[in-house]
């Protein structure tokens, strides 16, 4: 055995193979009718398509098996459209495969680069045309023209700075105050501890001043929830224990990792899960994270009963409350 | 002359009197482009992206990009009376009200689904085959590129009906937004035009979602088929193809046949599942409000891994000196993915560098024939799944009577011990592969037919290979590891020191092969045994 290690050889293109309808004319013909009758059968979809779209009534619905109810005109529209578009490709690419002609053809491919004359023909011209401009000696041109064209990108920054207000003290603040009612959402009624059953869940605002339109900010700052425990079920600190009241436990609804809304109770548990992320907050531990990404505990509102016998905070929240940003200071 | 032919003739005349462009033209419409299926699945991107302009262009004459507040009167009962905004409500009317309004959102949404899939698919296929490589590194920035806006335009197209669950995916964003160090939550108050949820949003993301992205996706799209057609196709390795030529069929009339039929199918399938397969049912989960939420919210899939990473990250943010850092936002949010798409970008270059190729390839490698960057790639892609898991982990707990904590730590764990085990078992199986061809080449086919020998002892009959199928499997190339040496000439240590051994050891690793028989093997082996 030589140590000369020859690869194996290319043995170049295969020979073609033809196809039946390549010689014979009766397949041929048979091809040429099996791309018209697919071209035919789109032009019938298309008929079809227009016949559902004037003929059948919308709100009928018809049943599909796994797919379930489906609306009938929709649907009819749909599979006439699709078998409209569809029969056109299977018409086209039987055509091609069938009657166009299948030779593979070799077309020449060449390297990129150019001859080394016309690169440096090219180096040359650019050094040529630079020269002329002088651009290398102009350093006092080249500086504020630098100068001009970084500033100048400044003007559409500025400018966009109307998109919006600043956020000031906004991200900090919510609706709650001392003595604001707690009260339902929906149904704006005023909450008594009585109405809470122990183990219940509730989804509370604060109460609307006379005149006042509550929004979809407000909601996004305020909501809050409700649960009522056992008063001997709270593992809390005495502060946290003062603001419930009654075994009733307030907490920012807003999830302090990215601000869904946590509305997953588990009775049994009393967890609150975040559907978003799965960030779990044990209730009885004044909504300490026990698992999931969230870094922070939910906010609790404290609350108390007003001399009505009504639920009411008894401060607003004492941090803000939501996703964390880079002015929050705990 | 027929007369279809003066016609042709005719036309031909006038452009090519106005432009010159008969020789151009002739060149370009006898262009030769390979075969093959994987050749079809940018096509298949190409075409949704034309789908998703039409349904989308029939969606705007009747969609209303306001949030200001209407009372819902269509005719979908179930919502009659509900206050919510303009957006969700013209929404509702497409769905309910506009005859074949439903038909052409769901065919937007799932052309929206086929793109991403498609692109993802496609990018998969450039990269397994070596196909970014000299000269093709431009288009795979400009790939790269057009997937990161995919998955920007499709989230920001699944936000515009303004239901309850989207809103809470740009409740999401903003909190991403507000994390940024610094001017978070000035650019979330920016981008809101205030508080969360604010006016605006709705109306600003759809001037970008129907204008100014589709305006850069054109653009980008132009640029990466100009230069597929200028650079010609590449072409899988075989009998008769070379570097130096293409070979397949004329763009006039196979391709124009081929590909324009295939663009008729790919839009029929999407139609077809429009018609039957329900998507995105905004009107189940009625309009946003920042206090409510539907349990198993998840977004499309292209989405679902960046989700799934924020779902697993710790719970760590720093608090010092008055400022707070989201960490597990700010590392699974931007840090992660701004890193992987960045070594995406860059992998050509990289690749480049560790095995000092500068050479033009327009042969591609067979995945099995690059090990180590087939196992890149699959680590890659099980990385992606495990967090995409992750992104499931909802729905999955549900379907397998699971806990989400039991998935979560699962894959908390698997997204470090995963990727590194498919890392080492791809390669070890391309190599595998490589011995199989090898031993194929130089012992032939087993036909599975056994004969006795007159001595009374059995054989398999082994079947000699074509020889086209010979060159096929032995034409790849043997690169050989770089030398770096640690001193220079004159015994002075490298200064590149480290880098350089660094990249040496790279290219050990990328250079590791099976040898491939040579003929002069195979003859060798000829006179002696099987």
């Amino acid at each position: 055995m030589s140590n000369e290690i020859s690869k194996f050889q290319d043995p170049g293109l295969p020979v073609h193979q033809h196809r039946k309808s390549d010689h014979d004319p009766k397949a041929e013909k048979r091809a040429e009718q099996q791309v018209a009758i697919l071209f035919l059968l789109s032009a019938i979809s298309t008929v079809g398509t227009v016949a559902s779209y004037i003929f059948i009534k919308p709100g009928k619905f018809v049943f599909l098996p796994v797919m379930g109810d489906v609306e009938a005109q929709q649907l009819f529209l749909g599979l006439g459209l699709a078998f409209s578009l569809l029969f056109i490709g299977f018409g086209a690419v039987q055509w091609a495969r069938r009657l166009m002609p299948d030779e593979e053809v070799i077309a020449e491919r060449h390297e990129f680069r150019s001859e080394d004359a016309d690169r440096k023909d090219f180096v040359d011209t650019v050094k040529e045309r630079a020269g002329t401009v002088g651009l290398g000696r102009r350093s006092l041109i080249k500086r504020s023209l630098g100068l001009a064209l970084g500033l100048v990108g400044l003007t559409p920054l500025v400018m966009l700075r109307d998109l919006g207000p600043l956020p000031r003290k906004q991200l900090e603040t919510t609706s709650w105050a001392a003595g604001t009612r707690l009260v339902t959402d929906p149904g704006d009624r005023p909450l008594r501890p009585e109405d809470l059953e122990v183990g219940s869940v509730a989804q509370v605002l604060p109460a609307l001043a006379q005149g006042e339109e509550r929004t979809l900010e407000n909601i996004g700052k305020d909501a809050v929830l409700l649960i009522r425990l056992r008063p001997e079920e709270f593992q809390l600190d005495a502060k946290r224990l003062s603001w419930t009241h009654d075994g009733i436990i307030a907490f920012s609804k807003i999830c302090s990792h990215m601000g869904c809304a946590v509305a997953l109770y588990e009775q049994q548990t009393k967890h609150l899960l975040c559907p978003c992320h799965q960030s779990t907050f044990d209730v009885t531990r004044a909504a300490k994270v026990i698992f999931g990404p969230a870094a922070r505990p939910l906010p609790q509102l404290a609350i108390t009963v007003d001399a009505e016998g009504y639920l009411v905070a008894q401060q607003g929240f004492t941090e803000p409350i939501g996703p964390s940003f880079w002015e929050r200071s705990s | 002359m027929k007369k279809s032919e003066k016609i042709a003739g005719n036309v031909a005349n006038y452009v090519d009197e106005r432009t010159g462009a008969a020789k151009w033209l002739k060149k370009n419409l006898t262009k030769v482009f390979p075969d093959h299926w994987s050749f079809m699945l940018g096509e298949v991107a190409l075409y949704s992206f034309i789908i998703l302009l039409l349904s989308g262009t029939f969606l705007t004459f009747w969609f209303d990009p306001s949030q200001r507040d209407v009372v819902y009167n269509g005719s979908y009962t179930p919502l009659a009376d509900v206050k919510m905004s303009a957006a969700y409500a013209s929404a509702l009317h497409i769905s309910f009200d506009v005859r074949g309004g439903l038909l052409m959102r769901q065919i937007h949404h799932w052309a929206a689904l086929l793109f991403m899939a498609a692109m993802i698919a496609h990018l998969m296929r450039i990269f397994f085959t070596g196909a970014f490589r000299k000269p093709r590194e431009a288009n795979w920035l400009i790939g790269v590129g057009l997937v990161t806006l995919g998955i920007v335009e499709g989230f920001l197209g699944y936000s515009l009906p303004d239901d309850l669950l989207s809103g809470t995916g740009i409740r999401i964003a903003e909190a991403i937004l507000q994390a940024i160090p610094v001017v978070g939550s000035y650019l979330a108050f920016f981008a809101f035009g205030g508080a969360f949820p604010g006016h605006v949003f709705i109306p600003r993301i759809y001037t970008v979602h129907v204008l100014l992205l589709p305006g850069i996706f054109l653009a980008l799209i132009t640029v990466h088929l100009m230069l597929v057609w200028y650079q010609k196709h590449t072409q899988y390795p075989g009998p008769g193809r070379t570097e130096k030529n293409v070979v397949g069929y004329p763009l006039m009339p196979v391709y124009m046949a081929k590909a324009g039929g295939f663009f008729f199918i790919v839009f029929g399938v999407t139609a077809l599942l429009g018609a039957v397969a329900s998507i995105n049912p905004i009107w189940l989960y009625g309009p946003y409000t920042p206090g409510q939420i539907s349990a198993g919210s998840q977004p499309d899939f292209y989405m679902g891994w960046l989700d799934g990473l924020v779902r697993m990250s710790p719970p760590l943010e720093t608090h010092a000196l008055g400022h707070t850092i989201s960490w597990n936002i700010l590392i699974p949010g931007l840090i992660v993915p701004g890193i992987l798409f960045t070594g995406m970008a860059l992998y050509p270059f990289i690749e480049s560098w560790m095995t000092g190729d500068k050479r033009e390839h327009h042969l591609l490698d067979r995945p099995r024939n690059n090990p180590n960057r087939t196992a890149l790639g699959a680590m890659s892609i099980a990385f992606m799944l495990v967090i995409l898991i992750n992104g499931g982990n909802d729905l999955i707990a549900t379907h397998f009577h699971l806990t989400i904590n039991q998935i979560m730590w699962f894959t908390r764990i698997a997204v470090f011990v995963v990727p590194p085990i498919v890392f080492v078992i791809t390669k070890r199986l391309c190599l595998s592969l490589q011995r199989a061809d090898r031993e194929i080449v130089l012992h032939g086919r087993e036909t599975g037919r056994l004969v006795m020998m007159p001595n009374g002892e059995f054989i398999e009959v082994h079947e000699e290979l074509s020889p086209e199928k010979k060159f096929t499997l032995t034409q790849h190339e043997q690169p050989q590891a770089l030398e770096v040496p640690a001193t220079d000439r004159g015994g002075v240590r490298n200064p590149q020191g480290l880098k350089g051994r660094v990249r040496a050891r790279m290219s050990q690793a990328h250079v590791e092969q099976v040898p491939a028989p040579s003929e002069s093997e195979a003859k060798a082996l000829e006179g002696g045994h099987h």
